[in-house]
């Protein structure tokens, strides 16, 4: 099993990343879940969203404590959070940043998602972007099922500034050295 | 076909697939999005039902009661607080034996204000006379909601499905929704026996004086009791037509477990991970899942339980002053028995607190070593408790 942890802060759609991703791989014909951390939600502030994946059913409901790969979608949080907290051995963090930056035991991948999200949505909701990266730097779902979920879930419109982003990041998405 | 959708969109889809007639809801907080997306169904001509808005969960069974009397398929959604303000009406309907079915998102009740899950709300009315299903995934409640329906109806008791807020309801998964024709075959139009018409009148809510009243409160404990095998059928039935069992508890591992862990609702599916654990290690634990609260399945659950040595029942809800309310039960069904195994209750996961693999394995571990010693040292523990903030610990 196969799981996810991703930081944000409320209104950079932390929530929705997990969901899209984990529909991704359901789409893929894998087992999927997609929850958010419950707490008190508000625009700003530090939040957390988890998915797991799986080849069968999965039942476990508790919180992740352990990922095997993080996603953050604010430049300014690992300044705030430890978010590379219990990740495991080989894991790989997945930064919205500008610069490389390293974590004891796990890999880092990074792109400009905030730019990125100001140039094809116009306003900083990052998710949309990392989830572009997060297909470059784990290889876990493929561009084509992130493609296609976002146009289930957005309006053409939105879909098609979205995918721009998603490619973008795609493209952009560089391994630490 | 298989979607990938929250616990709540699993409801409301059942509800809808039940082609119910009528949903009374207040749609303010501590609502969930089950009754706006029934409202959407409604609006945008999915769903032919009659969508009342009320100004409080108190008024909005009570119009249910109203609906149900006229003979239709009637369904309201609630959680936590609301169902408080509903209690009152909840022994009416059941006392009226309307087929009403409910939703209850499983969320702890203030104070401290708290939004979160536990399953206090819905055992604070495990005596109004309504049939409790609780469930362990999405999965479950879409099968829950379609099968409520026509056990209500069979029985003429109302049903709460219930089901964990926010661990389920705001979790998205797989689900293998239903055929509308196939829930149409399972669930074919309802028909009241006892229906308000102005051409035959009836009276609904007449005064039961001291001579009559007990005869009634015991007609209904005869048709709760009588409800275990009606649930079982409606069960099997639907088993035979989706392919999915769900009776009225569920024996995981537990053949010839010495440690059964025992609960109800989304915290079975992470016990089920810690009892593969144990058996990688071969250890005999096993889980007994228990899908109907009420009735309680004191017969069933003897059986299930009565080859183990210990058994640890896992519950986020307590009787303050008492137990939990699965282990205080669970111990009256061992009152005569020949055989016991020893019984030690876990209260957990209250107001949202996160029942950890890890506080599973410290319920288990403790089961274990009750089940060698032969002896319980404590029989009541609250597992995550920060002991020195409560004075438990310097």
């Amino acid at each position: 099993m196969i799981e996810i942890r991703f930081h944000g802060r409320g209104g950079q759609g932390a929530v929705t990343a997990a969901r899209l991703l984990a529909e991704a791989a359901f789409l893929e014909g894998k087992h999927a879940q997609a929850f958010p951390f419950f707490g008190a939600e508000r625009r700003g502030a530090p939040v957390l969203a988890f998915a797991r994946i799986d080849d069968k059913q999965i039942r476990v409901r508790t919180q992740i404590y352990d990922p095997d790969y993080v996603v953050v979608l604010d430049p300014l949080l690992p300044e705030v959070v430890d978010v590379a907290s219990g990740i495991k051995q080989g894991g790989i963090i997945v930064l919205n940043s500008k610069k490389s930056m390293k974590f004891p035991h796990a890999q880092t991948a990074f792109v400009d998602a905030t730019s990125i999200a100001m140039e094809t949505l116009g306003v900083p909701i990052t998710n949309t972007a990392m989830l572009g990266a997060f297909a470059k730097a784990t290889g876990l779902v493929t561009l084509e099922s992130l493609i296609e979920v976002i146009k289930r879930y957005f309006s053409s419109k939105l879909a098609e500034k979205n995918i721009s982003a998603i490619k973008a990041a795609y493209e952009q998405t560089r391994a630490a050295a | 076909m298989k979607k990938f959708i929250t616990g709540n969109d699993a409801a409301a889809i059942g509800a809808k697939l039940a082609r119910v007639k009528v949903i009374s809801a207040y749609p303010i907080t501590p609502q969930t999005t089950i009754v706006e997306k029934l409202s959407e169904f409604v609006a945008n001509g999915e769903l032919d039902a009659e969508y009342m808005k009320v100004e409080s969960e108190h008024s909005a069974l009570s119009a249910c009661i109203g609906a149900a009397a006229t003979g239709v398929r009637t369904f309201t959604a609630t959680s936590s607080q609301g169902l408080m303000l509903m209690s009152e009406i909840m022994f009416v309907a059941s006392g009226l034996r309307l087929p009403i079915v409910m939703t209850n998102v499983n969320r702890s009740l203030s104070a401290p204000l708290n939004i979160w899950c536990d399953q206090q709300d819905s055992i604070a009315v495990r005596d109004s006379g309504w049939i409790q299903l609780y469930c362990e995934n999405n999965q479950e409640i879409i099968d829950s909601t379609i099968q409520a329906f026509r056990i209500a109806e069979e029985t003429l008791l109302p049903v709460m499905v219930c089901f964990d807020g926010y661990i389920l309801s705001h979790t998205t998964e797989p689900v293998d929704i239903p055929e509308q024709d196939e829930v149409d075959k399972f669930l074919p139009p309802y028909k009241y026996p006892y229906s308000l018409d102005p051409e035959h009148p009836v009276t609904i809510g007449a005064v039961g004086v001291p001579d009559f009243y007990e005869e009634f409160r015991y007609m209904l404990q005869k048709a709760m009791l009588e409800s275990r095998g009606k649930i079982l059928e409606v069960g099997q039935a639907f088993n035979k037509q989706f392919g999915r069992e769900h009776g009225l508890i569920e024996c995981y591992r537990s053949d010839d477990a010495e440690v059964l862990l025992l609960t109800m609702g989304s915290l079975s599916g992470s016990v089920k991970e810690v009892v593969d654990e144990y058996r990688g290690h071969g250890e005999r634990v096993g889980l007994v899942k228990v899908r109907t609260f009420r009735p309680f399945l004191a017969k069933e659950l003897a059986e299930a339980l009565s080859n183990a040595k210990a058994v640890a029942v896992l519950e986020k809800n307590f009787s303050p002053g008492s137990t939990g309310a699965l282990f205080s039960d669970l111990s009256g069904a061992f009152a005569n028995a020949k055989k016991s195994p020893l019984l030690l209750n876990f209260i957990c996961g209250l107001g949202g607190r996160d029942v950890s693999v890890i506080q599973i394995r410290e319920a288990a571990k403790a089961a274990m070593e009750a089940a060698k010693t032969g002896e319980v040292k404590e029989a009541v523990r609250w597992l995550g408790l920060r002991e020195t903030m409560v004075g438990l610990r310097p």
